[in-house]
């Protein structure tokens, strides 16, 4: 009699579920998971070697491409860390500038994040309705950035410029006449701030909508309730943060328990569950849709009231103005400085971490006190959550695989880096 | 038989077997033509219609409003390079696919479109329906297996242990259908259901309907119940591993069986080509006819289309489950509840 065997099978590189370059090694007793064994590292780009070759505030765009979908939060934990070295204050409208862009980036993460999840179980049109969103979305980081993705708008000392007075609008073109440009710019008419007001006053009723599909749906609940169950205790030792941690039960939240920013000043709610299952999480996820729009509505009501500097004034880290170096020596010789060699930092070391979208996302700087960093440090969230793959899919069937991939959230660009 | 037709035979030979044989060719292609147009238009309808659920406009670059979609699509698919996987089975992967395709298309012969609109009506139709639908399974099986693929086997496994297990309920519930017929000739279960809404098996049979219909869904490995294709688990399934021509017939022939599928929920269950207001209707189109079929058809094609939209996917166990612990122990009581309505009690009158 021939011996029996554990079927091996080989889930990704190439993959539409992988959620980009996942290899997972999967042993499989018939469909049930007896090991899945995750192979990082297809994506590595060096990312921390990298900022060690350039000046400070050349590396801020690296940030954006770690974590691919949440762009602005990454630059945030890296100009924080900076800032921290320095020992620079921020003013404070652009301190909300970055929380209200931080919550934006939030949903702009989660409506990626339950789109694919929704794809990987199989509910097709939940990517399509969340993509309706993120396009709105990323019309908000084009205007202030001039990117939709790889914004590079956080420096240190503040962000790159204030808010635009006007929203960018659709012009007429072959297949967009008058009419329909006119119904595409209604909500265009005023400031970013306007627009970003309209959007947080529709975005609640997309949210009941995506939950009328999916929360009480059967199918939906038969796939997640009860699978990938992380106890709080694993949850804690694993070194879950974000949605992941709070799911499970254990209420920890970095904006809460060591504010930045202006977190202190804004009136939010954690989310918390119970069971530590993948609806547990997908309900965590969506109620933090909710608080993320809570937020920003806060934000838009406290930077339409407070006008002010979005920099602070030291041009040792923070160029000039551009109609200053026209007839000031000393900006021309400040922004030539800052361009060509960047500045420097004190010696010392520093962390800083943000509440990610992801998880906790942080930042260790080790400064020799030149103009480049001696090394970078990135802890990424999705990192301890890929490492958890075997325990949670152990038992599970080969289509849990998938929603559990879905339900970690996870993005190569920061596994990797 | 239009009179031309025969007009034109006149000038063969006299031999009765000739006759025979091309007024046979000459229905089939009658029956060919129009069902490969509404297989291959039917992705077209699909992508429209899911399209717009979806708040996207769909396929509209190939001719106007992309109504050529198909035909593009036939033509590069044509054009594709068949591969071959080196350790394959060749015989058995070529065989495949026409294994899918045959038996979808052989059902159509016992399928009546009209009272007389029928190319061979036979005494157990239902029974020919039952028996030749589910050799397509072979195509699956013999696909998974000759890939030498491991996603490809997986899903060959599952799509097999779905297909059977659905199978059965399906037939439960088609025997409900013929112990209220009394008859196995479609034609004539469709005629039994005759004079109107309210005599049509739906109401009677309504838990059997949609055992049936979703059984259906099932039986055609169609979204929620698509795990033998499962795009996010096992890529493509069965048919990972075929291009071009191979793969287009796989996928025409899962077309083909959604129609059948829902052309047969129609005859059993929504009274065939039986207009709805009864026969005695002055006006002529909502007079009994074959658009009557087609539109019904179309309506429970709508659904098929419907469900892939709006649900998530079944986990292949769950699917099991639901077969094997709801509908066929569903079926087998009302089998047994229908019986005992029929022959022991004086409601029997309900069911015919």
């Amino acid at each position: 009699m021939p011996e029996i065997r554990n079927y091996t099978m080989n889930f990704g590189p190439q993959h539409p579920a992988a959620h980009g370059v996942l290899r997972l090694v999967l042993e499989l007793d018939g469909e049930v998971i007896q090991r899945a064994d995750p192979h990082i590292g297809l994506l590595h780009r060096a990312t921390e070697k990298l900022a060690e070759s350039k000046p400070y505030n050349q590396s801020i765009g690296y940030m954006d491409r770690l974590d691919y979908v949440s762009m602005m939060s990454n630059e945030h934990a890296y100009v924080l860390a900076i800032e921290k070295m320095l020992g620079v204050e921020v003013p404070l409208r652009a301190q909300y500038i970055r929380v209200m862009f931080d919550e934006i980036t939030r949903i702009l993460n989660h409506l990626l994040w339950l789109g694919t999840h929704g794809l990987d179980i199989g509910a097709m049109t939940m990517f399509l309705y969340c993509f309706r969103e993120r396009e709105d979305l990323m019309d908000i980081y084009e205007a202030v950035s001039g990117a939709r993705l790889h914004a590079t708008y956080y420096r240190p000392g503040g962000v790159y410029r204030d808010l635009p007075d006007r929203m960018s609008q659709y012009e007429p073109s072959k297949w967009h006449d008058q009419k329909a440009v006119d119904r595409m710019n209604e909500n265009r008419q005023g400031s970013l701030l306007d627009f970003i007001w309209d959007f947080t006053e529709r975005f609640p009723a997309h949210v009941d909508e995506y939950e009328t599909l999916l929360t009480d749906n059967r199918i939906w609940k038969q796939r997640t309730v009860d699978i990938g169950i992380v106890s709080p205790e694993r949850a804690r030792n694993l070194g879950f943060t974000g949605p992941m941690l709070r799911a499970s039960g254990i209420e920890w939240d970095l904006r809460k328990k060591q504010p930045y920013e202006v977190y202190d000043r804004l009136d939010f709610d954690i989310p918390v569950g119970t069971h530590g299952d993948n609806y547990d999480r997908y309900l965590v996820r969506i109620e933090e849709f909710r608080q993320s729009n809570r937020i920003i509505r806060q934000c838009v009501e406290w930077l339409r009231n407070n006008h002010g500097a979005v920099m602070v004034e030291d041009h040792k880290i923070v160029p000039p103005k551009r109609e200053s170096m026209k007839h000031d020596m000393e900006a021309l010789i400040h922004h030539f400085k800052l361009f060509t060699e960047g500045f420097c930092v004190p010696q010392g070391q520093a962390y800083a971490a943000v509440e990610h979208p992801k998880g906790e996302f942080g930042i260790y700087l080790v400064s020799d006190g030149a103009n480049k960093p001696y090394r970078l440090k990135i802890r990424a969230p999705g990192f301890a959550h890929l490492s958890a793959m075997d325990e949670m899919s152990n038992g599970h069937m080969l289509a849990d695989v998938v929603a559990i991939i879905g339900t970690l959230d996870i993005v190569f660009g920061e596994i990797d880096r | 038989m239009p009179e031309w037709i025969l007009y034109l035979l006149d000038f063969l030979p006299d031999w009765d077997w000739l006759h025979v044989l091309l007024i046979a060719l000459i229905k089939v292609v009658a029956i060919f033509i129009p069902l490969v147009v509404a297989v291959a238009y039917l992705p077209y309808a699909e992508r429209k219609i899911i399209g717009y659920m979806q708040i996207r406009i769909g396929p509209n670059r190939v001719g106007p409003r992309g109504w050529l979609q198909p035909i593009a699509d036939a033509l590069k698919l044509i054009l594709k390079e068949i591969i071959v996987p080196t350790k394959s089975n060749k015989y058995l992967f070529i065989l495949a696919p026409i294994l899918a395709m045959g038996p979808a298309i052989a059902v159509w012969s016992v399928i009546p479109f009209t009272d007389t609109l029928v190319l061979a009506d036979i005494n157990a139709g239902l029974l020919f329906v039952l028996a030749v639908s589910s050799i397509g399974v072979y195509g699956i099986i013999i696909a998974g297996w000759a890939s030498n693929s491991k996603y490809a086997f997986l899903s060959a496994m599952r799509a097999s242990a779905q297909i059977v297990s659905y199978e059965l309920a399906m037939g439960f519930a088609l025997v409900t259908v013929l112990m209220a017929a009394g008859s196995l000739n479609l034609r004539e279960i469709v005629l039994a259901q005759s004079g109107g809404l309210t005599n049509w098996y739906l109401w009677p049979l309504f838990p059997m309907f949609m055992v049936y219909f979703i059984s259906g869904v099932a039986e055609t490995n169609r979204a929620p119940f698509d795990v033998a294709e499962g795009e996010s688990e096992i890529v493509a399934g069965f048919h990972v591993e075929y291009s071009g021509m191979t793969f287009a017939v796989f996928f025409l022939a899962e077309y083909a069986n959604m129609i059948l599928i829902a052309t047969l929920t129609s005859l059993m269950f929504l009274g065939g080509w039986m207009s709805p207001f009864g026969a005695a209707s002055d006006i002529i189109i909502l007079g009994d006819g074959i658009h009557w079929l087609l539109l019904k058809t179309s309506f429970l094609l709508f659904f098929f289309l419907w469900f892939r939209a709006t649900f998530p996917r079944y986990r292949y166990d769950q699917i099991m489950r639901l077969g094997w612990k709801v509908f066929l122990p569903l079926t087998i009581f009302w089998i047994v509840f229908m019986g005992v309505m029929m022959f022991l009690t004086p409601w029997g009158y309900l069911f015919h």
